[in-house]
């Protein structure tokens, strides 16, 4: 049990660097939880991340957990009806 | 979630069949509690039931039935505790929870992941009458949402639904498709928001930076539909958005949730698309240009209902067709027994390689042979499943019939462990229940009446299954009136079946009642006075090849006694030859062989030890040319007590056959139930003997009435 912190924009700018760092951290754990505090900007491409996470966990029999939303976080989940649990 | 690969189809299979087995546990633990509210087994047996359905569900991420399971398994839990008592009420709340969850299940088994709103306020009506049963401590958790008013949704002029795909490359040109989104919330009232990740590649094949989700969202808003497209006029080249009104997207949204409908019109009216005035003026319309345009098609061209409705409500009544005919299900088998038929064919294998060893090439044709037979066997052994699971389903039906008629039944169930081929059980259990129905409907009498005629306040209803010389038999036995020979008389002779001359026995006048049209309830009520009668009973069983007869003691009460065969694939057959034809008599009808004696060539009865033998002779019925052999056969066979003949030229001795069914080309052919190959490759019609006989003596007896030959 371990945490992986994602910070900083969230977007189509870093989704290149953050997407592999999150899938890496994945295979690793069985239950992995990922911090969403510091994240200052979510867009589109941010929310496919996490929203692979949840699948590719799923697919590999772990288990992710999202925690400790940004207020930037928050409003991108909210615009897309979508919460941290249901993510997770 | 969405259910698309291969394994969890599958996976939903299996649970789906095991949910319905545990839910027949559960339905048949809660009867037992009703009869004996301290039987501790009993009560584990129904927690763990609802236990188990909740945690499957779970697995599946069926949250709607988990929810609802979960108040029933809390309750359940505190019966277990002895924290709350088992009283008759408790026992009518949990039943229709049983049906809900049945209903639910049948649901998921229709593709259906999600609660229909119906079905949410049903389930949500039944947990609030479960609640006073809880004790104080626990108050019933709130359905996941709010429970909508489950009428069909109103008409929204302002409401629109949006599914945005935007273009793969829309966030690389600096497009943020969640930005549309929250722009959309600007124009008015944003009501729900889907993501649809289903385009979301494998983690390997993922693009970061391409788009691939797509999103649906109900706007209500007084913004003019051209508004709303503007939104997306950048987007638009390479995306593909939808903006479609609301109301027709919720009518479509609820006959997609709707149970399923046969007809065109009840899917519409039962969504509130369209009102019983506008189908009327539909169907009215459609009859006066000609009922070869679809009512749809009237409806859309007369702006009586959208084509997305239409449209939808087509796919729902397809949806009908298809489940009915792809009814692929799953279906347990016992491992010892399936184990038992691989060995088999194992053996089947290597018998096979050593007969094309000279040598032993006799001996192996021979083992092959006996193999052949086991394996079939084995096989068909496979397919067999007991019929107590279906009788004790009645248990159910005797309940609420009782509660229904004010009356008292106890339920005997007897040779529940009997087998036969599961696809007999599932088609005669609609029969079965007809009988049931009709025994407690109009055999037992109320209470007052059994007592005035000096019998228990509580009838019985015995349900007996066992099997005789390769059949099953049911029997549905009351101890009610039994039936009244002079109303069945007077009333045949009334409708006009039967001469009023005629004299029948006992047995004749009680085959009466299963003749159409035929009912001697007085009074209709809601349960076998209308719906099938009992001459759909008999279609029915006689179509799965078996009979019915029906014994009574006036006063004492009624047995009717269906009789199948074990198998629908396989009969023990009885092979005859007229002239260069090969027929085959099913072996159980078949009593007896003896030589046609010598006598005038224009009758068509013999003597048989003293008897009146009517026969028919298969060569004149089917036209076959040729002169009879020197010495003919007479095979006997019985139907339904009734003796009569067949005349053949040779007999052929036993064979076990396997049925080919008859294409529809044959279907009104009678007296034929279907055909075999013989070993030569000759094709041999199995005989129908029930058809066959009535068709044939019935004339023959009329005509010989007058005249009875000396013996």
């Amino acid at each position: 049990m371990s945490g992986v912190e994602l910070s900083g924009e969230l977007t189509i700018h870093a989704a290149a660097e953050q997407a592999p760092r999150l899938l890496a951290a994945l295979e690793e754990k069985s239950v992995l939880r990922v911090r969403l505090a510091d994240v200052t900007e979510i867009d589109t491409a941010g929310l496919q991340i996490l929203l692979l996470a949840r699948r590719e966990a799923a697919r590999i029999g772990s288990t992710v957990e999202f925690r400790d939303a940004s207020p930037a976080v928050r409003e991108a989940l909210a615009i897309a009806h979508l919460s941290l649990e249901a993510l997770s | 979630m969405s259910f698309s690969d291969d394994d969890t189809t599958e996976a939903l299979d299996i649970f789906i069949t095991e949910a319905r087995e545990l839910l027949e546990a559960l339905e048949e633990g809660l009867l037992g509690l009703e009869s004996d509210p301290d039987a501790a087994e009993t009560v584990n047996a129904v927690f763990r039931s609802a236990h188990t359905l909740k945690g499957s569900a779970g697995l599946f991420g069926l949250t709607h039935l988990v929810g609802f399971t979960h108040v029933v398994e809390t309750l359940l839990g505190h019966v277990r505790e002895g924290e709350v008592r088992v009283t008759p009420e408790l026992i009518s709340v949990l039943l229709p929870c049983a049906d809900h969850i049945a209903g639910v299940i049948e649901g998921v088994a229709a593709g259906r992941l999600s609660a229909t709103e119906p079905q949410e306020a049903a389930g949500a009506a039944l947990l609030a009458r479960l609640t006073p049963f809880l004790p104080g401590v626990f108050a019933v958790a709130p359905l996941p949402h709010d429970i909508p008013d489950p009428s069909p949704p109103a008409e929204v002029t302002r409401g629109w639904r949006l599914t945005l795909r935007f273009g793969p490359d829309c966030l690389r040109n600096g497009m943020d498709p969640l930005s549309f989104v929250r722009y959309l919330g600007t124009l008015g009232t944003i009501d729900r928001v889907a993501v649809d990740d289903s385009a979301l590649p494998d983690a390997a094949d993922m693009d970061p930076e391409t788009s691939y989700l797509a999103f649906e969202v109900d706007l209500i808003t007084d913004a003019p539909k051209p508004e709303i497209e503007s939104v997306f006029e950048f987007v638009r080249d390479e995306s593909d958005i939808r903006i479609a009104p609301l109301a027709a997207a919720s009518y479509v949204d609820f006959i997609e949730a709707m149970p399923q409908r046969d007809r065109l019109g009840d899917v519409l009216l039962e969504s509130g698309a369209v009102t019983p005035t506008e189908i009327d003026t539909a169907l009215r319309i459609q009859r006066e240009r000609s009922l070869s345009v679809p009512i749809g098609q009237v409806l859309i061209e007369e702006g009586l209902a959208d084509p997305a409705v239409v449209e939808a409500a087509l796919t729902r009544q397809r949806k009908v067709a298809d489940s009915r005919s792809g009814d692929t299900q799953t279906i347990r088998i016992d491992a010892t027994r399936l184990d038992r038929l691989i060995d088999l064919v194992g053996e089947l294998v290597i018998a096979q390689a050593s007969t094309t060893v000279l040598a032993a090439g006799a001996e192996a044709q021979g083992e092959v042979t006996r193999l052949i037979d086991e394996v079939r066997h084995s096989a068909l052994s496979l397919r067999m499943v007991p019929i107590g699971m279906t009788l004790r389903r009645f248990e159910r039906v005797v309940r609420d019939v009782c509660v229904d008629l004010g009356k008292e039944v106890a339920l005997t169930i007897s040779g529940g462990d009997a087998e036969m081929d599961k696809a007999l059980v599932e088609r005669i259990s609609d029969p079965l229940l007809h009988l049931v129905r009709n025994s407690l409907d109009h055999g037992i009498e109320p209470p007052p009446e059994r007592v005035r005629a000096g019998k228990p306040a509580q009838g019985t209803l015995r349900l007996h299954a066992y099997h005789d010389a390769g059949n099953i038999v049911i029997e549905v036995a009351d101890d009610g009136r039994g039936l009244d020979r002079d109303r069945i008389l007077a009333k045949a002779v009334d409708r006009g079946l039967i001469p009023a001359s005629a004299t029948l026995s006992d047995a004749e006048v009680y085959d009466l009642i299963f003749e159409p049209g035929f009912s001697t309830a007085e009074t209709v009520s809601n349960l076998s006075g209308r719906g099938v009668g009992m001459d759909v009973v008999r279609r029915n069983v006689a179509a799965l090849r078996g009979s019915i007869e029906v014994e009574s003691v006036r006063g004492h009460g009624a047995t009717i006694r269906i009789r199948l065969p074990l198998t629908l694939a396989i009969i023990d057959g009885f092979l005859v030859g007229v002239g260069p034809s090969s027929f085959i008599v099913p072996l159980d009808r078949v009593t007896e062989c003896v030589e046609l004696p010598p006598g005038p060539r224009g009758r068509d009865c013999m003597n048989l030890r003293g008897e009146v033998l009517p026969f028919i002779r298969l060569r004149h019925i089917f036209g076959i040319p040729g002169t009879p052999a020197r010495r003919q056969n007479v095979v006997v066979v019985e139907q339904s007590g009734q003796r009569t003949g067949l005349v053949v030229d040779a007999l052929m001795g036993e064979f076990q056959t396997v049925i080919k069914p008859l294409g529809p080309l044959f279907a009104n052919l009678k007296g034929v139930s279907g055909s075999t190959i013989l070993g030569n490759g000759d094709v041999a019609l199995i005989l129908d003997v029930g058809p066959l006989v009535s068709e044939h003596t019935d004339h023959e007896r009329a005509r010989q009435a007058p005249a009875m030959i000396p013996a």
